[in-house]
């Protein structure tokens, strides 16, 4: 009954409702909007990092993330196999790689890179070395010393495919040990840096170059679900019970994508409160026309002996079904735009040197999270509720005398 | 026109409680603005100003393609007319010459591949900040000693790679400029720190005269690196520059490079920033003034009785319309005056005291942002959004103004 009663109260003046509705519906399609867009940029950041041979775990010799070098190795990597066969959830994937820095040169030029010596079959589940060869080849498991290098690796060394490139590092005896390989594949990544930074070889032929026998330098795990990470960490902790050896999530791994999520965690909740604020003006101001403009009627229904709590639950409805109704919309709105952005992404490669100082992937397609649709619906409806209150006792108070002698 | 003003004016307090909930609406959206503004303005011109001094410069002269492709032999092969030119130009505030040149860099125990920079000791602590972020050991003597012609500095990531401590030898082993082997045993004399892991992880510095002997430069240099008095006369200095050189009689083809194409990421960086920023700002307008227009829009519709009766006296419809628009202009006014007055407030505070984002000093660190950011106030971020806010507001006042058109004087009266 009181829902019926608001409902056709709020359209007795039909312009009036239109008006606060669109403010709620752009406020409520906004933040909607927003939200997604933020999440959407930090989730490409982060699978960027994690396909950037990251993952989602990773096991490395206690030593080693300090001081990435090859004599901070695993020795036995097929023990730490058999307990991740036993120990992972259902779906986890995993390699083990030879991670060093070499110096890599032809007759020309030479540069540092991370020499990293991969199990091509594996590696092509977890990173995305395996879906980025454009030229060429990919690694496969007869290989030996052929290597695939990054597109913008082979620009600066005025080099392609069928030539020769030498890596030199040291090797596990502490001896300098250079081999030539012969370029396979170029591989084109989001990230230049990418690009120009990593060579990728087979892990068997990097364990003979650096005579580091079966040892690896790390093995990266790819969960079935990222969420899982911190959990199977702390699983993985307490079985594998090797002093030397230690295991770290994505989280620990890369701080500053963490410490992005967070700051954008708290710029979303601050743009909420932000358009809310700018919304409230107006659900104030509106409810307060409407109320004074049927100051007779209330001072009426009081002579005619209804309670204030019930005038004041009476406004608290009109304003609730104004504002569930701009939020059905926004919310209708929102999804069907991000709906919309979820095909083509929002591509800013015309920015791209850009979007690679900020960390960014080129392409950003929003993501929708349930809890940012909550929140901004929550927000609205009621921080709306809380400011229709001031109208609301406004309408309680006054007498019938005074309300009815009211022109 | 003047009583037209009073009018509105008087019109305006008529209903004192709505009037004040649309100027504070108004004047929430221009304080934010202000501030908002000013704060970005304020951090673009950290994070230009701290990349520049850690490394690029203002402006650089290179040889034509060094940029680019980063070869050894496209060198400047005398720097002094570059020298001179720059000595002539009044707002270039320091300059320096460097040259780099990529290195397997060796202790004992480890080697790595790294860029090897060249640098002139006394004129490079006045354009980066290289001398000021020598953490351990020291920066050259001015004039350098004989053993200071000898001593590196190493980035702190990549000493500790090396495993190099100050005093430690260190080889280094590169190509020269005529494609020869290019190789000296230095001494580390310092160990720096900028806070950029990329910048302390891939560099050694040690002193031009070195660099030269050891990579068979002769007088050559790769870089002639240029700090500005400020930001805003770096387009001038470039033109000067551009203009001399063109006329100049050097052996190699020389150009000018402004930091924007020194580091085009950032400048990328900073007009993605601007544009999502005026993207919010704009949603942020549209909400205000469509929370808003309910004032303008009644302000007009529950005076129909009013309004007829004026016109039966004889009132023009233009200039009642006028006399809204006068009204909504005028509540607007107050609101974008008292936003602008409290964000400029707000503004002037923190640029006192600095703004921390906690947790996000880590994060700033890598972009060689200092933790503690100062908004910068200036005549366009504090007249820019509220302007907008103006003509927006102003624009949402014209549809109920223009209604009043259509009024005819008998039916309004009997409304």
């Amino acid at each position: 009954m009181d829902f019926q009663l608001a409902w056709r109260n709020i359209w007795r003046n039909p312009r009036r409702t239109a008006v606060i509705l669109v403010a709620v519906v752009i406020g409520v399609w906004s933040m909607i909007c927003i939200a997604a867009l933020m999440r959407g940029i930090v989730g490409g950041m982060v699978k960027n990092n994690i396909d950037t041979l990251t993952g989602h775990i990773q096991i490395h010799q206690r030593q080693y993330p300090d001081d990435p070098v090859v004599d901070y190795r695993i020795t036995d990597p097929l023990a730490i196999q058999s307990i991740l066969k036993k120990e992972l959830p259902e779906g986890s994937m995993w390699s083990t790689r030879v991670r060093v820095n070499a110096v890599a040169s032809n007759a020309r030029h030479s540069t540092g890179v991370s020499m990293i010596g991969i199990e091509p079959e594996r590696e092509a589940h977890i990173s995305f070395i395996g879906a980025a060869v454009t030229q060429g080849r990919y690694l496969d498991e007869s290989d030996t010393s052929s290597i695939v290098i990054g597109k913008a690796l082979a620009e600066e060394f005025e080099t392609e495919i069928g030539k020769k490139i030498i890596l030199m590092s040291r090797d596990a005896p502490g001896d300098i040990s250079s081999r030539a390989y012969r370029i396979v594949g170029l591989f084109q990544a989001e990230m230049e840096a990418t690009e120009k930074g990593y060579v990728f070889i087979p892990i068997h032929t990097a364990q003979k170059m650096l005579k580091m026998g079966t040892a690896v330098s790390e093995i990266a795990i790819l969960l079935p679900d990222a969420d899982l990470s911190e959990t199977t960490t702390a699983h993985l902790k307490d079985k594998i019970r090797d002093g030397d050896l230690i295991v770290r999530s994505w989280q620990t791994i890369l701080p500053l994508v963490t410490a992005v999520l967070k700051l954008y965690d708290t710029f979303v909740f601050i743009w909420f409160l932000v358009i809310f604020v700018a919304m409230g003006f107006g659900i104030v101001n509106t409810t307060l026309m409407s109320v004074f403009e049927r100051m007779r009627e209330f001072g009426l229904l009081k002579a005619l002996g209804m309670r204030p709590g019930r005038i004041i639950r009476g406004i608290l409805t009109e304003s609730a079904a104004i504002l569930l109704l701009g939020i059905i919309i926004g919310n209708i709105l929102g999804l069907l735009t991000n709906w919309g952005l979820s095909f083509g992404g929002i591509d800013l490669s015309e920015l791209a040197q850009g979007v690679e100082y900020a960390g960014m992937a080129r392409i950003i397609y929003p993501i929708v999270l349930v809890k940012d649709i909550l929140a901004a619906n929550l927000v609205v409806l009621l921080l709306g509720l809380i400011v229709s209150l001031y109208p609301a006792v406004k309408a309680a108070r006054f007498t019938p005398v005074e309300a009815l002698t009211h022109v | 026109m003047l009583i037209d003003v009073k009018m509105a004016w008087r019109n305006i307090w008529r209903n004192p409680r709505r009037t004040i909930l649309t100027v504070l609406a108004i004047a929430f959206a221009c304080v934010l603005l202000v501030f908002m503004l000013s704060f970005q303005f304020g951090s673009y011109d950290t994070m230009i100003n701290a990349s520049v001094k850690i490394n690029t410069g203002h402006l650089q002269v290179q040889a034509e393609g060094y940029q680019s492709r980063k070869k050894m032999e496209l060198v400047i092969s005398d720097p002094r007319p570059v020298e001179r030119m720059l000595d002539g130009i009044a707002s270039v505030s320091a300059y320096t010459c460097r040259a780099r040149g990529f290195a397997l860099i060796s202790t004992e125990k480890r080697s790595y591949g790294a860029m090897v920079v060249g640098v002139e000791p006394d004129r490079e602590a006045r354009v980066s900040t290289l001398k000021d972020i020598v953490q351990k050991g020291r920066y050259w003597n001015s004039p350098p000693t004989p053993e200071d012609l000898s001593g590196a500095l190493v980035g702190r990531l990549l000493a500790r790679n090396l495993g190099a401590e100050v005093g430690d030898e260190i080889t280094i082993l590169g190509q020269g400029r005529d494609g020869s082997v290019a190789a000296t045993v230095l001494t580390v004399q310092g160990i720096y720190a900028s806070g950029m892991d990329e910048f302390d992880r891939s560099a050694v510095h040690i002193p031009l005269a070195t660099f030269q002997e050891v990579f068979f430069m002769d007088q050559a240099v790769h870089e002639v690196v240029v700090i500005a008095d400020r930001l805003s006369s770096v387009p001038s200095i470039k033109a000067t520059l551009q203009n001399q050189l063109a006329r100049s009689a050097a052996p190699e083809k020389l150009t000018v490079l402004d930091w924007d194409e020194l580091m085009p990421g950032l400048r990328q960086a900073i007009r993605m920033d601007l544009v999502s920023g005026s993207i919010f700002y704009m949603i942020l307008i549209m909400v205000v003034a469509f929370s808003i227009l309910n004032t303008f829009l009644m302000a007009i519709l529950e005076r129909t009785h009013e309004f007829g009766v004026m016109m039966a006296v004889g009132t023009q419809p233009g200039r009642l319309t006028r006399l809204v628009l006068t009204e909504s202009a005028g509540m607007t006014l107050v609101g974008v005056m008292a936003g602008v007055t409290a964000g400029c407030l707000l503004t002037w505070y923190f640029q006192l005291h600095g703004i921390e984002i906690s947790g996000s000093a880590e994060l700033f660190k890598q972009y060689g942002i200092p933790p503690r950011l100062y908004p910068q106030l200036s005549l366009l971020s504090a007249s820019i959004g509220p302007a907008v806010v103006f003509v927006i507001t102003f624009l949402s006042a014209l549809y109920p103004a223009l209604k009043i058109r259509r009024l005819k004087p008998v039916e309004a009266m009997s409304h």
